[in-house]
């Protein structure tokens, strides 16, 4: 196999606060090869979010980067000065936010942005920038481009704006686009719209896609791969038909047991008991220890590293050697089924 | 748009008869107008004639319509004290109170902004501690205590610039102007800073907040992570964000400078329509008194109509509301 595009190696992001240094994210490490999604899943705060912002060099102050590697096609980049990591953001990594309507400039026609993003990455003529972004709005499925590219953003209707935004983050080619719950913010009719697009633009250019997003159909959909993340951990990762349809993690499961499906509509439709541990209060041992039917003696005590489970990686004791018979069997998702 | 604007002149001269009826009705509360013309011997059917001739006979709305009529024609009537033409006694000092105005108002600008943006981009630098507090002073002091002190410090103390005065002025035909002479410049700096000093740390201190606060939006967030450099997102993406109220604010205070300038017109003896109007209340001047109101109110109409007129050029929304609405 090919050298990965993004490679992530125990990374460990801080935030310094008055009342101690609080860990977001402990020890998180996955790759995305070329033209590769990745779902990334979990429940809010779990630190999607802040993973992304590493990758693209955004974690502000009093937030850093506490550990480990990010490597772009294999060099470094969490270590870079601030201008070389600029040169990156944009044109190797592209981004995008949850919220069409506010992520553009409503003051600056929308080809005065895609232009000014091509010419702070291209060697090119400003006509040339213009063309460029003509084409690209077409390409992402805007009518009259050529009209429309002297258009400001408001003049866009939401869905329309989030293709905007998409061509934004395409306009340098880049090799990895990191999307953070792309299509929340948007009416459910234009959402598939929107990650069919995706999908399809950077399978076109071979790009690598970090997808984060809440919506199992999404993944399931959309992904090739997906991690299950729980505070500030990757608790499952494999390929999206085995760890949809076959978790492993107790926690991986309560979330996968969450999507309706036709045959089971209703009752399979549940929420994993308790809540996520706040920052400064996680538990010893494994983080979801207490909210977990399954936990047992070594679970209280030491915190789980992945392991080779098939095709899965699971940062979970019941796979390990040692654990309680039938682990398969266990788990609060399977629980709550019954 | 051109709707926009009728509408808004509309507006603007209703505004502008009401305050016209205000300085009419002023002349009506202190006395008879007859007896500020004449002495106390005029014999009775002087007064008479000359009650006629200010046309004191007609019925009040006629006269208030031939009031507001002259008034539209620049024509205030005579003033008490001096027997001229008020407009022409306005005329006069008009240029000396605009060129201070907008020179302190320039100078609140082209100190106020970038001391805003520099204090929100370094806020923990030593600099924007020191700016902040300056700020603080800047709004605190009384206007007179600023113009004494400056006045003491620079005239007084080092005798670098005049301590009253306009220096030397150049006529040019309708306008004299001190910005032609290096006398004139110098007179003009003390005054000017006195004036805009208290503007220039409002404005500091409204891009200071308007620009965090900028700073924490996702098109912030997204321009950073399209790669700008940082320099055209701050002052580019970022400061264009924060020019709608800074243009309301300067607007509303550019009006505020030119009506009270008098205080500072007062201190340095500066020639302008402050002295000329405070010359007025002390002499119960009314037509003078009468035809400052009007023309301040004038000013501050035409003011808002030019920031109204200026947000649709920075905001695109706003142009495309203001087609909607009209
Ligand atoms: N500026 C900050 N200061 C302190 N803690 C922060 C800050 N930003 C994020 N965090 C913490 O980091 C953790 C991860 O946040 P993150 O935004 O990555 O979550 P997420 O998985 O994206 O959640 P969501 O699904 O709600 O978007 C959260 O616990 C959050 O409280
Ligand atoms: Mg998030």
């Amino acid at each position: 196999m090919s050298r990965p595009v993004l490679s992530i190696r125990d990374l460990k992001v801080e935030f310094v606060t008055r009342r101690g240094v609080l860990r977001a994210i402990d020890g998180v490490s996955f790759d995305i090869a070329r033209g590769e999604v990745l779902g990334v899943v979990g429940e809010s705060g779990a630190g999607k979010s802040l993973t992304g912002s590493a990758v693209i060099g955004l974690i502000d102050p009093p937030g850093r980067i506490a550990g480990g590697e990010i490597l772009l096609n294999g060099e470094r980049i969490d270590d870079l000065p601030a201008a070389a990591m600029r040169e990156i953001r944009g044109r190797r990594i592209g981004m995008v936010f949850q919220d069409p309507l506010t992520s553009l400039n409503p003051l600056y026609r929308v080809g005065d942005q895609i232009t000014e993003t091509i010419l702070a990455h291209l060697d090119v003529s400003a006509a040339e920038a213009r063309r460029r972004a003509i084409d690209l709005l077409k390409e992402v499925g805007i009518p009259a481009a050529e009209r429309r590219i002297d258009g400001y953003p408001h003049e866009f209707p939401g869905g329309m704006r989030q293709r905007v935004v998409l061509a934004l983050a395409l306009c340098a080619e880049p090799d990895l686009v990191i999307a953070d719950e792309p299509t929340t913010a948007l009416d459910v009719s234009v959402q598939a719209q929107i990650i069919a697009l995706l999908r399809r633009l950077c399978a076109e250019r071979g790009t690598a896609v970090m997808l984060i997003t809440h919506d199992m159909g999404v993944i399931a959909e959309t992904a090739d791969r997906v991690a299950v993340m729980y505070a500030g951990r990757v608790a499952e990762i494999g390929p999206v038909r085995a760890v949809v349809k076959d978790p492993l993690h107790p926690y991986a499961k309560g979330l996968m047991g969450s999507i309706p499906t036709l045959e089971g509509a209703a009752d399979r439709l549940v929420q994993i008991p308790g809540s996520m541990p706040r920052l400064n209060a996680i538990p010893r041992g494994c983080a979801f220890r207490p909210r977990c039917g399954s936990a047992f003696a070594r679970c209280h005590i030491e915190r789980p590293e992945p392991l080779r489970v098939g095709e899965h990686d699971v940062a979970c004791f019941l796979y390990a050697q040692g654990a309680p018979a039938e682990p398969a069997a266990a788990g609060p998702g399977t629980e709550a089924r019954r | 748009m051109l709707a926009f604007i009728l509408r808004r002149l509309l507006q603007s001269v209703v505004v502008m008869i009401t305050v016209g009826l205000i300085a009419f009705s002023m002349f009506r509360f202190v006395g008879d107008p007859v007896n500020q013309v004449v002495s106390l011997d005029t014999p009775r059917e002087q007064r008479e004639q000359i009650r006629k001739a200010m046309g004191l006979d007609d019925p009040v709305p006629i006269q208030f319509l031939n009031y507001m009529k002259r008034a539209a024609q620049l024509d205030f009537g005579i003033s008490y004290q001096f027997r001229t033409p008020v407009t022409t006694l306005i005329g006069e000092r008009m240029p000396a109170t605009l060129e201070l105005a907008f020179a302190a108002a320039f100078l609140a600008l082209a100190v106020g902004i970038p001391m805003g943006v520099y204090t929100a981009l370094r806020r923990h630098s030593v600099l924007s501690s020191f700016f902040m507090t300056v700020s603080l002073v800047g709004v605190s002091l009384p206007t007179f205590l600023i113009a004494i002190l400056l006045r003491y410090v620079f005239s007084v103390q080092l005798g670098w610039l005049p301590s009253f005065g306009r220096g030397e002025v150049v006529n040019l035909g309708y306008w004299t102007t001190g910005l032609l002479t290096l006398s004139g410049l110098k007179a003009l700096i003390l005054p000017a800073i006195t004036l805009g000093l208290f503007q220039m740390t409002l404005i500091m201190r409204l891009v200071r907040a308007e620009m965090l606060e900028v700073l924490r939006t996702d098109y912030i967030r997204f321009a950073r992570a399209r790669g700008l450099r940082t320099r055209s997102i701050h002052f580019g993406h970022a400061l264009k964000n924060t020019l709608v109220p800074v243009i309301t604010i300067t607007g509303l205070q550019l009006g505020s400078i030119i009506a009270f300038a008098l205080i500072t017109e007062y201190v340095f003896q500066w020639p302008g329509m402050g002295v000329l109007f405070l010359g007025a209340v002390q002499n119960v001047d009314i037509p003078i008194m009468a035809a400052y109101l009007m023309l301040i109110a004038f000013m501050f109409v035409t003011i808002n109509l030019i920031v109204d007129l200026l947000y649709s050029v920075v905001d695109p929304r706003l142009r495309t509301s203001m087609r909607a609405a009209t």
